[in-house]
């Protein structure tokens, strides 16, 4: 579904932030990236979707190459759901607007139709309650349930999400990741950069471990968990699951 | 002081025959509105071209935006409307100019095009402010979403972007209906203008320009009470100014 082949990218002549990195996400797979920050794992995950340019290497999703400048980016973005660290709700719009907008200008949906499919996901996130709201009324972690379901509701081929939990409260970041263990099940291929080691053990097939822009470790949970091969993986994973 | 004080002299005939002196001032104000209300449609039209091109990653567009900004804030008010009105004419060809300059009302329209440039440098800075106050997350999030750069700006950013330079806009518009006053110059007979031929006719010199003065603040006036209504029209429930 997703292929990643020797991308590297620099923001300067001197800065590489991406070095040589080769990957793939399959059907109905859950892969987590994880490693320390600046690693280059956001990044990454903004090159799938074409939001960061590279400048070597290739990656198609779907078959479709982002990296041509042929390719109809808007199109192809549309089928890529992203959910963001900051949530990034448009302010200015009630909750079911925020739903709505991007299903009819970009899919071209009637409002009703995409009205419908907005109510049932905030159904599904258990906020159809909430949708005469703006999203300043919210808790954070409803708004990033709301930008779970914004995403959803274009009938996304594959989910990508940025570090969704990392500027909860502790107490909201259950219910966000919920939502996402539900997805994983019901077959969502999804690419998620977390730390939250708990989720990647429940859900993940796969861990990817990052550190300055290479791709150190991409191993099955079960190997990358009991027999992680490198050192900087190892320290890693000791540091953040010591408590 | 020896001055003969006369504030009947509002209901007396003034000597062009078009009615009493405060039929003169009443029209100047006219003018003044006319011309203040053009202004400002060009420099908000105008404004948010620009402003938008200079936050585009284009070089061109930002360089374009630049050159604009720059030619039209750093020339005085008054030399940029004798450029027009004068100078224009001489440097086209002479059927053209000599066309231009027996236009009619042709004060009336260099001073709405002049005003509304020189003020649109003003707009497009701010607007570019109000579009780099939003979180660099907020284009991503409506770029992600398979919107078009054009419709992340229209539905997205600048609906954002607008309400939060709405009050230093209230203040542009002001100063709009201010400069007006500078076309006197160029012989259009706005409420300056009409309050000083009032002076020179009746040599009421205090009656002329406190009128002048009260109509001024009794505009800005309503129209402060105006933006202020619409500021609280367009609040976002939850957001930062809103209730």
């Amino acid at each position: 579904m997703i292929e990643i082949s020797h991308v590297n990218k620099w923001y300067s002549p001197t800065f590489q932030v991406l070095t040589d990195c080769t990957t793939s996400v399959t059907k109905g797979e859950v892969v987590v990236v994880c490693g320390p920050s600046g690693s280059g794992k956001s990044t990454l995950i903004k090159c799938v979707n074409a939001l960061e340019p590279f400048q070597e290497g290739d990656i198609s999703v779907d078959g479709t190459k982002v990296n041509d400048p042929k390719t109809n980016l808007p199109k192809l973005r549309s089928r890529v759901g992203m959910v963001f660290q900051h949530f990034e709700l448009f302010p200015h719009l009630k909750i079911i607007d925020n739903l709505c907008l991007a299903q009819q200008k970009v899919l071209g949906r009637s409002s009703d139709k995409a009205v419908a499919k907005g109510m049932q996901l905030l159904d599904r996130v258990g906020l159809n309650e909430q949708a005469q709201k703006f999203p300043a009324q919210l808790s954070g972690g409803q708004q990033q349930r709301v930008a779970i379901a914004r995403a959803l509701a274009m009938d996304p081929i594959v989910m990508l999400f940025d570090e969704p939990t990392s500027a909860l409260d502790p107490e909201m970041v259950s219910e966000v990741l919920d939502v996402m263990v539900d997805l994983a099940r019901e077959g969502m291929t999804m690419m998620v950069v977390t730390h939250e080691m708990g989720f990647a053990r429940k859900v993940a097939n796969r861990v990817i471990f990052m550190d300055r822009g290479e791709i150190v470790e991409d191993a099955p949970k079960d190997d990358f968990f009991g027999k992680t091969r490198s050192d900087r993986a190892q320290k890693f994973l000791s540091k953040i699951l010591s408590h | 002081m020896n001055y003969h004080w006369n504030w009947g002299i509002f209901f007396e005939p003034n000597p062009m025959g078009t009615g009493t002196y405060l039929d003169m001032l009443l029209s100047g104000l006219v003018l003044t509105l006319k011309t203040a209300v053009l202004a400002w449609i060009i420099a908000l039209v105008f404004g948010s071209i620009v402003g938008v091109m200079r936050t585009l990653p284009s070089k061109a567009a930002g360089w374009f935006g630049f050159c604009w900004v720059e030619f039209f804030r750093n020339m005085p008010l008054l030399v940029q409307l004798f450029l027009w009105y004068f100078v224009l004419p001489e440097l086209l060809p002479k059927s053209t100019g000599t066309w231009l300059k027996q236009l009619p009302n042709a004060p009336f329209w260099t001073a709405a095009i002049g005003i509304g440039f020189f003020m649109s440098a003003r707009v497009a800075i701010q607007l570019q402010a109000g579009i780099g106050s939003l979180p660099r997350g907020q284009k991503m999030a409506a770029t992600a979403l398979g919107l078009t750069t054009f419709q992340g700006y229209r539905y997205i950013l600048l609906p954002m972007a607008f309400r939060i330079i709405l009050p230093p806009l209230t203040s542009e518009f002001l100063n709009t209906i201010k400069n007006t006053a500078v076309a006197i110059t160029i012989g259009l007979l706005e409420l300056t203008g009409q309050a000083r031929s009032m002076q020179e006719f009746s040599f009421q010199v205090f009656e002329a320009f406190t009128a002048a003065t009260l109509l001024y603040l009794l505009v800005n006036a309503v129209v402060v009470t105006a933006m202020r209504f619409l500021e609280r029209w367009v609040a976002i429930p939850g957001y930062i100014t809103g209730k």
